[in-house]
């Protein structure tokens, strides 16, 4: 059947409604690429299961990431997407771009590819959809001297990632976007050739309110915070008081999970049952602000749902102060690496791997000593057991 | 202390192995470093020569990374 002639009912469906449509953007592609995903996926609507698969033997040379090889099982039928490759390109920290930039990015993947990009996916990364084996190489050529290159896929580092941080935040406790920079210029091996039994994600959380999801997201979440107390301005407090937005007794201090908040015209906080939620934080941001001591709280573990089922992050190092060359996280960092590289089985997730062997043992023999606010969330027991010699606390 | 042995040697001693289990068992990038430091002894041969074996056979074209579940470090497929 001609490329003209084939009709998508069900897949046209998506199409209709107010609201912006991926079937719209996908058919407004000239490229014959475009007709057959959209064959493809009509396809998959009629038969009920997804005509792809992935993996493989593709990818640009030197580099064991960057590229996931997609494939359709109807090669025959959709000529034009029998290969489908993704690659995934490095981000700039933050996400900023210029729009000059923006344009000759698109002009590369126009040219060697299939025109379309779900950029960006939950990687990161910049994504482009739609590649053949053939192109993969001219495609990196070009990326490379527009200065990007690719990132992390299969059993690599992947693509360090972080929120807006102090480019955009107010909130931000360190410099994520310099930390994700320089943590993505230092493992630039562990990045392209994969040295792991599966995938470590870093993301970098600017503060507390972790609008990264680094603690559900990353097999490393690094999230600002600060150890000494909440900043307070008094009179700014009172004008919240004096408004009528807000109530200060209902909407702030009744709902501090810890209760560790007074207001009689004047806001107490007993800072050492604060447990950094953020709420009051972001409720009244003219009167209170992170404290001035600050640095990050270093979680291990999270992952989604693939394989063993999803884990959130547990503190492993309840503060660090985050300034570069970062000499203690990176020490931190290898020592993981080292461990999980050697002792982890296939497909196993650090997180996995430390539910395997105990996270009290794991810290043992990456020489990390123990605290008590290491624990997988606020208001539980630590998750080390303690010996009689390390009970000083 | 025994002379570290040459990145070449271990290279040539990697791709040996990935030949030998070829069609039979993938081998993951650690795999053929603990093969290696156990055929050549901890004292002559180390993690970080071993990355470096990897990474010639890779950029050499004579292995490439393949992605089967895993990473894993292959021959290249026949033309």
């Amino acid at each position: 059947m001609s490329q003209k002639e084939r009709k998508t009912p069900l897949v046209d469906e998506l199409e209709k409604g107010p609201w912006p449509s991926f079937v719209k953007e996908i058919k407004s592609v000239d490229n014959p690429k475009a007709k057959d995903l959209l064959g493809v996926l009509e396809r998959s609507y009629q038969d009920k299961i997804g005509h792809w698969k992935h993996g493989g033997l593709v990818g640009v040379m030197g580099y064991g990431g960057g590229v996931i090889g997609r494939y359709n099982d109807l090669p025959d039928e959709y000529p034009n997407v029998a290969e489908f490759h993704t690659l995934r390109v490095n981000q700039p920290s933050g996400w900023f771009y210029t729009s000059d930039v923006l344009r000759k990015l698109c002009d590369i993947w126009e040219e060697h590819g299939s025109g379309i990009t779900n950029m960006h996916g939950s990687t990161g990364d910049i994504i482009f959809l739609g590649c053949s084996t053939e192109e993969l190489e001219p495609t990196f050529a070009a990326l490379t001297e527009l200065g990007f290159d690719l990132g992390g896929s299969g059993s690599c580092m992947r693509t360090p990632s972080c929120c807006a941080g102090m480019a955009r935040c107010e909130w931000a406790c360190y410099d994520t976007m310099g930390l994700t920079h320089d943590l993505t210029m230092e493992y630039q091996d562990e990045l392209h050739r994969p040295p792991f039994p599966y995938k470590f994600k870093f993301k970098m959380a600017g503060c507390p309110n972790d609008c990264v999801a680094s603690v559900a997201r990353a097999d490393l979440s690094i999230i600002g915070t600060w150890r000494d107390e909440i900043q307070i301005d008094q009179e700014a407090v009172r004008e919240y008081a004096n408004s009528s937005e807000l109530n200060v007794l209902e909407d702030v201090v009744e709902r501090c999970p810890t209760g560790c908040m007074r207001y009689n015209g004047q806001l107490e906080i007993d800072d050492e049952n604060c447990v950094k939620c953020m709420h009051c934080i972001n409720v009244m941001p003219k009167a209170l602000a992170p404290g001035k001591e600050r640095g990050a709280t270093i979680l291990i573990g999270s992952k989604a749902p693939i394989i063993g089922g999803a884990l959130l992050s547990s503190v492993l190092v309840p503060f660090l102060e985050m300034e570069p060359p970062y000499e203690d996280l990176k020490e931190l960092i290898e020592a993981i690496w080292d461990l999980w590289a050697e002792h982890g089985k296939n497909r196993e997730r650090v997180g996995e791997f430390i539910q395997r062997v105990g996270l009290g043992n794991f810290c043992d023999e990456i020489g990390l000593d123990v605290a008590p606010e290491m624990v997988i969330q606020p208001r539980t027991n630590p998750y080390i057991f303690y010996e009689m010699d390390t009970a000083d606390y | 202390m025994s002379q570290e042995v040459g990145v070449e040697e271990v290279a040539e001693a990697m791709f040996d192995l990935v030949k030998q289990t070829h069609g039979k068992k993938n081998l993951k990038p650690m795999d053929l470093i603990k093969a290696m430091i156990q055929k050549f002894g901890d004292d002559r041969c180390s993690k970080p020569l071993c990355k470096k074996a990897i990474r010639e056979l890779i950029d050499g074209g004579r292995c490439i990374y393949s992605y089967i579940g895993g990473s894993y470090v292959t021959l290249p497929p026949e033309e």
